[in-house]
């Protein structure tokens, strides 16, 4: 077991712990990005693929996981970003600038959301932000000058400082925009956490009465929170439009939404390692189901695929409810501690009673 | 002039008058103590200054500044802090997440410099903690730092409210029942502390307490509420002694017997 002798406030200020945790995720960056030469391009576009939901999984995350405000409509903001990103594009700005102010301007429009929506608590905030995906899918077809309507959008080129990003011709540049644009997103969010305003979402989830005495401002807290979650899930959804090659009104629909939620619940709600391990599980299951069928000798069975994440889902909630993530917690705790884990040790603790009157 | 005071404030809920034409003024480094029975509006007070609730009518000054025209969170900014009856705490967060959390009206980074975590924002990280630290070492609050609230005993997430509030280093203090629930030796700590509160740090504190043996120890000046509306106010020892205080506590059976006790002819 190893002791963190702190002797500066930077120790708990600093992004790593220690150089043992350093050199774990150096050494995950390496493999990261030595992997276009270890496994061939179907698995490269896999992992690209697992990457891009991981982005848009972290948008959620910050606004579900951390801020504790639910949203089934993170799909309608995903397209968003997709289409801005393409109208940026065909203005004539260069791709990086398009996608970075497609994140942008999908946050500005998030946050005017925000302010009605966060008014609502619980499942009238998830019921509004499902209308909210149902919605994009008219206002899609609506506003075709801009969307293409129900024919869509096939995919521009895409250039950054002279490289093709080509998903066929080479998929390694794909995969290195995808882990690029996750290493920014976990950077913004893991430099948030460990500021004033990450706090204050972790104070506004937990008890917003608290947090007004403290001097959050709980409503101005909640639309920033919806604000760069719509942004994250935009710059997600543009990468995952571009990415499948052609999108339209259909391409973000409110099931890209509930698969998002469940992502990050079978990831584990409110770790960044959560959204990553969720963004894994929701991508490679269908993979995984397929192989499985295959070897059975079975052709493909309609609905299998919803059925298992139905209940893969419902056992996370039923039995682990902070996630894959939260098990792995504990699992290096039994570890780290063995032999003397104790059976109780993550047993939740009762919660003493809240000011419920104040509601 | 007081440094918060309260002036003919009535607050309703429907038919309710749950705080009745209440005035009331708390001195710079005060002690002042709210006691009265079960639903006498102590806590609505609070909530009031807090801004949860507004009154029907009144109004709240604090050092000048008339409190109704303000928001809820932009109390904490005149230096208010409080703590709450049933202990608010962030739950999910530590001991030092939660301290952190009472700096937040010292915070001075814009959103951009936070996700980029540039230089300022690392400055101003290390001066939250240095005086939050300070805070964790007045309150000895040492052994928690890292550890979360959902698994701390009762009696230290009480210090560790009471810790929060002073972080965000306030002139006036608003405790709701601090004593309630703690042992003996728990009230004793928290009863030198409120002391060192007044005297190291000049905070004035206005406290709800059921615990008269407390309230008599620590407080300078008491103010006794029934059904909302002020029965005396005084020194523990007048108030503890009025007539109206005893029968309110007690019934009007006690009073002829506590008054020949006491000496007093009714």
């Amino acid at each position: 077991m190893r002791f963190h002798f702190k002797t500066s406030y930077d120790h708990d200020i600093r992004l790593f712990p220690d150089w043992w945790n350093f050199s774990l995720y150096a050494a995950l960056l390496l493999v990261l990005l030595a992997l276009p030469w270890v496994i061939d391009s179907f698995y490269l576009g896999e992992m690209t693929n697992v990457l891009i939901w991981a982005v848009a999984g972290l948008g959620l995350m910050l606004l579900t996981g951390q801020t504790g405000q639910v949203s089934l409509g993170h799909s309608a903001f995903m397209a968003m970003g997709a289409y801005s990103c393409v109208n940026f594009m065909e203005l004539g700005l260069p791709f990086l600038a398009a996608f970075l102010l497609a994140g942008v301007f999908t946050g500005i429009i998030g946050g005017i959301i925000a302010i009605p929506a966060l008014r609502l608590h619980g499942v009238y905030l998830a019921i509004f932000t499902l209308a909210l995906s149902i919605l994009m899918d008219d206002l899609i077809v609506i506003l075709s000058p801009w969307t293409g309507g129900v024919n869509g959008y096939f995919a521009p080129e895409i250039w950054i400082f002279g490289i093709e990003i080509n998903r066929w011709a080479a998929p390694e540049t794909w995969y290195y925009l995808a882990l690029g644009t996750a290493l920014m997103v976990t950077f913004f969010y893991r430099n948030l956490l460990r500021s004033p305003l990450g706090r204050s979402f972790a104070a506004v989830r937990d008890s917003e009465i608290s947090a007004q005495a403290m001097g959050v401002d709980v409503a101005r807290t909640k639309t920033l929170a919806f604000g760069l979650s719509c942004a994250f899930a935009g710059l997600g959804g543009a990468l995952m439009g571009l990415f499948a090659g052609a999108f339209n009104n259909e391409t973000f629909n409110f099931l890209i939404s509930i698969q998002l939620l469940m992502a990050i619940i079978i990831g584990g709600l409110g770790f960044i390692h959560g959204a990553f391990l969720g963004a894994i599980v929701i991508a490679f299951l269908p993979q995984f189901l397929s192989i499985v069928t295959d070897q059975l000798g079975s052709t493909s069975i309609p609905g299998l695929e919803t059925g298992v994440f139905g209940m893969i889902l419902i056992a996370f909630i039923l039995f682990e409810p902070m996630g894959l993530y939260g098990r792995w917690l504990k699992m290096r705790t039994w570890l780290q501690l063995f032999p003397f884990a104790r059976r109780d040790m993550f047993r939740r603790q009762k919660s003493y009673l809240k000011t419920e009157r104040l509601r | 002039m007081s440094l918060l005071s309260l002036d003919g404030v009535t607050l309703k809920f429907g038919g309710v008058t749950a705080v009745n034409n209440l005035s009331m003024a708390v001195e710079e480094g005060q002690v002042f103590a709210l006691v009265g029975p079960n639903g006498a509006g102590k806590s609505t007070v609070f909530n009031m200054i807090s801004r949860f609730y507004r009154p029907v009518s009144g109004s709240i000054t604090f050092d000048g500044h008339n409190l109704l025209n303000h928001k809820a969170h932009e109390i904490a900014n005149f230096g208010i802090a409080r703590t709450f009856q049933n202990i608010e705490l962030f739950e999910m967060a530590t001991v030092l997440q939660n301290l952190l959390v009472g700096r937040h009206r010292h915070r001075r980074s814009t959103l951009v410099e936070q996700m980029l975590f540039a230089g300022r924002v690392r400055q101003e990280e290390r001066e939250h903690r240095h005086a939050v630290e300070e805070v964790i070492d007045f309150l000895d609050l040492q052994p928690y730092r890292d550890t979360r609230i959902a698994g701390l005993p009762y009696g230290v997430r009480k210090v560790v409210e009471l810790a929060r509030a002073l972080s965000t280093k306030p002139r006036l203090l608003l405790l709701d029942e601090p004593a309630s629930g703690l042992s003996v030796e728990e009230t004793q700590d928290m009863r030198w502390w409120i002391d060192d509160i007044r005297r190291q740090m000049g905070i004035t504190v206005l406290m709800v307490e059921h615990d008269m043996g407390l309230v008599s120890k620590v407080c300078d000046r008491v103010l006794a509420l029934a059904d909302g509306a002020k029965l005396a106010e005084g020194t523990p020892a007048e108030v503890q002694a009025h007539p109206a205080v005893i029968e309110a506590y007690l019934g009007t059976s006690a009073i002829s017997k506590t008054a020949n006790a006491a000496g007093v002819r009714v």
